[in-house]
């Protein structure tokens, strides 16, 4: 099955064979035609329907803002509907360094996301630390506090890789399944088991 | 003009050669509900989108355009996801009153929509206080959004639901004055009435100035009754996130939403019911051809055309004003608008009484 | 007052200092005479200094804690600099607080104590600033172990209450007092809100709308730039600079290797010092473009964010040529710049010069002459010209006061005197003032960079800098123009490739701490007209 989103040709993506482990991964299992159209439909709508929360601690939160601008134009695509609520948020665009004190933070606001949730870890910061490996107050990527989904590297990326980093996203997300959760949503539950927030029941 | 009061007592008719009468009104009842409930979300499907693309041409950007021809399933594909994206359920909140907000929101909305004049006939609830039951019903929204606001407990959605209060309030009565005014001019308030009194010219024209004065007042009370920029405070974004339905999502927030684009639809319906004549097609007394030539136009499209043009209106303002402040917004409705409805009220009474109407 | 004079008056006062003189009067006291000095320094009619640019501190190993204040007199622009050790071992140092004679004193005091342990004696807020209060250790002393503290997603412990040390009959006696009263409603504004313009913290307490107090919180940010430069080698520190404030990567490399160069002997050729100016030009325009537009857009005015951002466009687009990169762009360096400029450089420029004007007359017509707009922006915020000055406000933010700090002019470094252009000084000092301030820099940016363009002179861009650049023993202290104000460096060096210590002066740090100061008393959407108009960045102050 050829995987793609908003248009784009399927060879021009660059990571194809990911996609199509996870395409076999979903197959393996196989689905019922009725709930397997379900599903399509609903990922064809979530698919073409994420809404950022706005989210942005530094530099690469202004390449987020020239990305919702006349030139980039992120509305193309559906995503200018950026909301401040992370309810009603659907994925988030971590733009920027996290540091130690910003994690109990972080880490609520991707809880008070709604599912299906995101997240994208954009630039070298959020990825590993970036130019701040070697300090005493940056938490050396995102991936211990949260599920990350996909990694758009860059200081700061450019508001292309941001595009593309999305559409990928977009395209995970037509791999997934409502009905009885295989990939993203098993791998979430697994890292939400093994982090588990202190106090909640 | 088409009268489409033929067709419906056709099916009517039809209806009641098979059953007793009142299966037949049974079914046409659910019938129309249904028709009401679909229309109404595909109203706020194309407006979501409408508005979407509008402000991207304000703005040298082209919006919306991937997903279908032109993005034409954008909202759609929203509508989908909202639909199963899931409803949190928090603590510590009032769960009933917070799971009853946004239904009453909708419920309002719902009402005030029904009373809309489609057509030449389509008029679904027509009885002869109707523009006084709009305006009752519509006043119901409030109440679902400090209910929102409060039971939420959360500080951003309790000042939100306070200042929605204190804003609607307010200029609802501006519009109740308006409505006052037009009605002193048709002299009834049988919403069906009131566009057939438009027939030889619209009431923008007919009242002249003091209508020109009311419809202006309409306008900027009606942006204000359905929260949207500049009077956008209740949700003011940079202010208080998301403002009185901060902690709603999926669909509950979803019925905010569109509940938001529908009274948008609802204030510009009305303002072309009391202004431009509803349903009822551009009449200029004297050229009886080109009144001819209009009626040829289906009073349907007129209706939606109308506004169409009118909530274009609502959200240019939207696109181009900063936000006014919650003192400066109730001194302009208790300071200025206030006073000179009432001053216009008059004018009207008077025009009416020494018959100056064109 | 020449440095001589100053010296004598001083010296007469307390016989206790001790004096260096260098590109400024440099006065070391010991700590009891401290404060009495600071009030003459403060008070005298000849000293007047009024403006209290930084605290550095500073640990010497065995030699004890202490802090370097640099002050400038506004009336007299003179300068110096006053070196405090702190008495007490290093369990607890001590130094009496200045907080009462500059408002700004305060969050300084702060921000030392929470990077290395010394406690200001009378400062009545002595909570840490950027660390969370359960912090083991003083990051910036040099015996710091950085393995020491680890994150967790555990929320952090508050406190309501604030420290205030204060010596009682020869004892030192902690005293606690309350924030807010217990009941006040609070309305916790960030870290993460749309109008924060990033992860900035307000606790405000609120009476119905309007503003009782607010109480800022920093740190979400915090990254250690400090920390990190003192174990890299001088041209490795020069990258952090693009990360502070963003929108001033240029002025800010250009301060850094300005100090550099100083300290090394370096001397650049003409062409690589127009080169910068052009650059530090450009992207204040780019910079101010930028504020309008997210400024409008916090006031409901979303449209104006994509006028403005053409322009930014624009502009990045030139820089991109030249240097390589949208946002950091790692340009300037030890020695000049680090490529030459592209062919279409010239021609670009000119092609920006003549949207400039256009632009901003668009801008004027569908904001700026807005009633609504003017009823929110107009009498809001006032700050005035004396507490510009003494919370440290610099930049189009003091100006708009009536408080004329522009570097480039009472200072001028690089090609600035030069050229011609006026420093825009408005007296309402209230947002539309800040608001309009940044609109008319904008004119005189381009006003600069018309004059440079079509006279970059020829010759090197890069002169020839030993690959392992070493610094003499001595310290420096060097301040430039940067978009959001006066921003300044502290190098001190121990004759090493790295800095002993390279402390950042940021002019954001004050804008941010004056907004509790000039929203007592105005409504919730004011906080967002008032400190969006101060147009903070908050990496730039947490660092």
């Amino acid at each position: 099955m050829e995987v793609t989103a908003q248009g784009m040709p399927y060879e021009a993506w660059k990571d194809n064979e990911y996609i199509e482990s996870l395409v076999k991964e979903l197959n393996d299992n196989g689905a019922n035609v009725i709930v397997g159209s379900f599903d399509k439909l609903i990922n064809w709508g979530r698919s073409n329907s994420i809404w950022p929360l706005t989210f942005a601690t530094s530099c690469c939160g202004i390449e987020f803002v020239s990305l919702g601008a006349a030139r980039y134009d992120m509305a193309r695509f559906g995503w200018e509907v950026a909301r401040s609520s992370p309810r009603q948020a659907d994925f988030m665009m971590v733009a920027g360094t996290i540091v130690h004190r910003m994690v109990p933070v972080f880490r609520r606001l991707y809880d008070q996301l709604a599912e299906p949730k995101y997240v994208i870890a954009c630039g070298s910061c959020a990825i590993s630390g970036g130019p701040f490996k070697k300090s005493y107050c940056v938490a050396m990527g995102i991936e211990d506090i949260v599920p990350v989904d996909v990694f758009v590297p860059g200081c700061p990326p450019r508001p292309e890789a941001m595009i593309y980093g999305i559409m990928q996203l977009s395209r995970k997300i037509k791999v997934e399944r409502f009905f009885g959760g295989v990939n993203r949503q098993e791998s979430q539950k697994e890292f939400l088991a093994k982090h588990p927030i202190p106090g909640a029941e | 003009m088409q009268d489409l009061s033929v067709v419906t007592s056709w099916i009517h008719s039809l209806l009641t050669g098979y059953m007793p009468e009142w299966a037949a009104v049974t079914i046409e009842c659910v019938v129309i509900g249904v028709a009401l409930l679909l229309l109404y979300s595909l109203l706020a499907l194309f407006y979501i989108l409408f508005e979407r693309k509008i402000c991207a041409y304000f703005q040298c950007r082209l919006g919306p355009n991937r997903v279908g021809f032109w993005g034409l399933l954008q909202s759609v594909a929203d509508m989908f996801k909202i639909l199963i994206k899931e409803l949190i359920s928090l603590n510590h909140i009032d769960k009933f009153l917070f799971a009853l907000a946004p239904y009453l929101v909708i419920i309002a909305s719902m009402l005030a929509f029904a009373n809309l004049p489609w057509g030449n006939g389509l008029q679904i609830i027509d009885f002869n206080v109707g523009i006084f039951f709009l305006l009752a019903v519509s006043s119901i929204g409030v109440l679902g959004i400090l209910l929102a606001g409060w039971s939420s407990n959360n500080k951003y959605t309790l000042i939100g639901a306070m200042r929605s209060g204190a804003q609607m309030i307010s200029y609802e009565l501006s519009m109740g004055l308006c409505v006052i005014t037009i009605v002193v001019l048709a002299g009834t308030m049988n919403i069906n009435e009131i566009c057939l009194a438009q027939e030889h010219l619209w009431f923008i024209f007919s009242g002249h100035i003091p209508a020109w004065i009311a419809f202006i007042i309409f306008m900027i009370a009606g942006t204000a009754e359905t929260n949207r920029g500049p009077f956008d405070l209740p949700e003011a974004e940079s202010e208080l996130t998301a403002g009185y339905h901060t902690e709603y999502s999926g669909i509950h927030f979803g019925f905010f939403y569109l509940a938001e684009y529908l009274n948008l639809f609802i204030v510009s319906g009305v303002a072309a019911l009391l202004f431009f004549g509803g349903w009822m097609p551009l009449h200029i007394p004297g050229f009886d051809a080109f009144n001819h030539v209009m009626d040829f136009i289906p009073s349907v499209i007129w209706f939606f055309g109308k506004a169409i043009a009118l909530s274009f209106v609502i959200i240019w303002f939207k696109w181009t004003f900063p936000r006014l402040r919650i003192d400066q917004l109730l001194t302009l409705e208790w300071k200025y608008l206030l006073p000179i409805n009432l001053v216009n009220l008059v004018l009207m009474v008077l025009v009416v009484t020494y018959s100056l109407y064109l | 007052m020449d440095m001589a004079k100053m010296r004598e008056k001083i010296a007469s006062l307390f016989p206790d200092a001790t004096f260096q003189e260098s590109s400024m009067l440099e006065v070391t006291t010991p700590d009891a005479a401290w404060h009495d000095l600071a009030a003459t320094l403060r008070n005298d009619p000849d000293l007047s200094f009024d403006f209290l640019m930084t605290i550095v501190g500073m640990d010497w190993k065995e030699n004890g804690l202490g802090c370097v204040y640099y002050l400038t007199s506004t009336a007299h622009a003179h300068h110096i600099s006053v070196k405090v050790m702190a008495t007490g071992d290093r369990e607890q140092p001590l130094i009496h607080s200045i907080s009462d004679l500059w408002a700004i004193a305060g969050i300084y005091e702060r921000e030392v104590y929470d990077y290395f342990g010394i406690i200001f004696l009378n400062n009545p807020d002595m909570r840490r600033l950027f660390l969370n209060i359960d912090w083991k250790g003083y990051p910036l002393r040099k015996d710091y172990d950085p393995d020491s503290n680890h994150w967790s997603i555990e929320s952090e412990r508050q406190t309501d209450f604030t420290n205030e040390w204060i010596e009682r009959d020869g004892k030192l006696v902690k005293e606690e007092h309350r924030i807010f009263m217990p009941d006040d409603f609070v309305v916790n504004i960030g870290p993460q809100h749309p109008a924060t313009h990033g992860v900035l913290r307000f606790r405000t307490a609120v009476d119905g709308e309007t503003i009782k107090k607010i109480d800022i919180y920093l740190g979400y940010i915090h990254r250690g730039v400090e920390k990190i430069c003192e174990g890299l080698t001088y041209p490795q520190t020069l990258h952090f600079m693009d990360r502070l404030d963003y929108f001033s990567a240029h002025p800010y490399h250009h301060c850094l290797c300005m100090l550099i160069e100083e300290a090394a002997g370096i001397e650049i050729s003409k062409r690589a010092k127009v080169i910068r100016v052009l650059m530090d030009e450009l992207s204040r325009i780019a910079s101010h473009c930028l504020f309008m537009g997210t400024y409008c857009m916090d006031l409901g005015a979303t449209t104006m964010l994509f006028y403005t951002l053409r322009v930014r466009e624009q502009i990045l687009d030139i820089m991109e040529r030249t240097c390589g990169a949208r946002m950091t762009f790692n340009y300037d360096c030890i020695g000049g710049v680090m490529q030459d400029l592209h062919p279409d450089f010239v021609k670009d420029v000119h092609a920006l010069l003549d949207t400039i004007e256009p632009n901003l007359k668009e801008y004027d017509t569908i904001f700026t002459g807005n009633v609504i707009a003017k009823g929110r922006l107009e009498g809001v915020g006032v700050l005035t010209r004396k507490d510009a000055i003494s919370w440290g406000v610099t930049g189009p933010n003091g100006r708009a006061s009536g408080w004329a700090c522009d570097v480039r002019k009472c200072q001028p470094y690089s090609v600035y005197d030069e050229v011609e252009f006026d420093e825009v000084v408005l007296h309402a000092g209230d947002s539309m003032a800040r608001f309009k301030a940044r609109i008319e820099e904008i004119r005189q940016s381009a006003r600069i960079i018309a004059q440079l363009i079509d006279n970059i002179p020829e010759g090197d861009f890069l002169v020839k800098v030993p690959r392992v650049l070493k610094l003499p023993q001595g310290h420096w202290w060097k301040v430039v123009e940067g978009c959001r104000g006066t921003f300044g460096i502290y190098l001190e060096s121990d004759g090493t490739t790295s800095p002993y210590r390279l402390k950042i002066a940021p002019p954001c740090l004050p804008a941010a701490a004056v907004v509790d100061h000039i929203t007592r008393g105005e409504k919730i959407a004011d906080l967002i007209t008032i400190g969006g108009s101060m147009d903070y960045i908050v990496p730039d102050m947490d660092r």
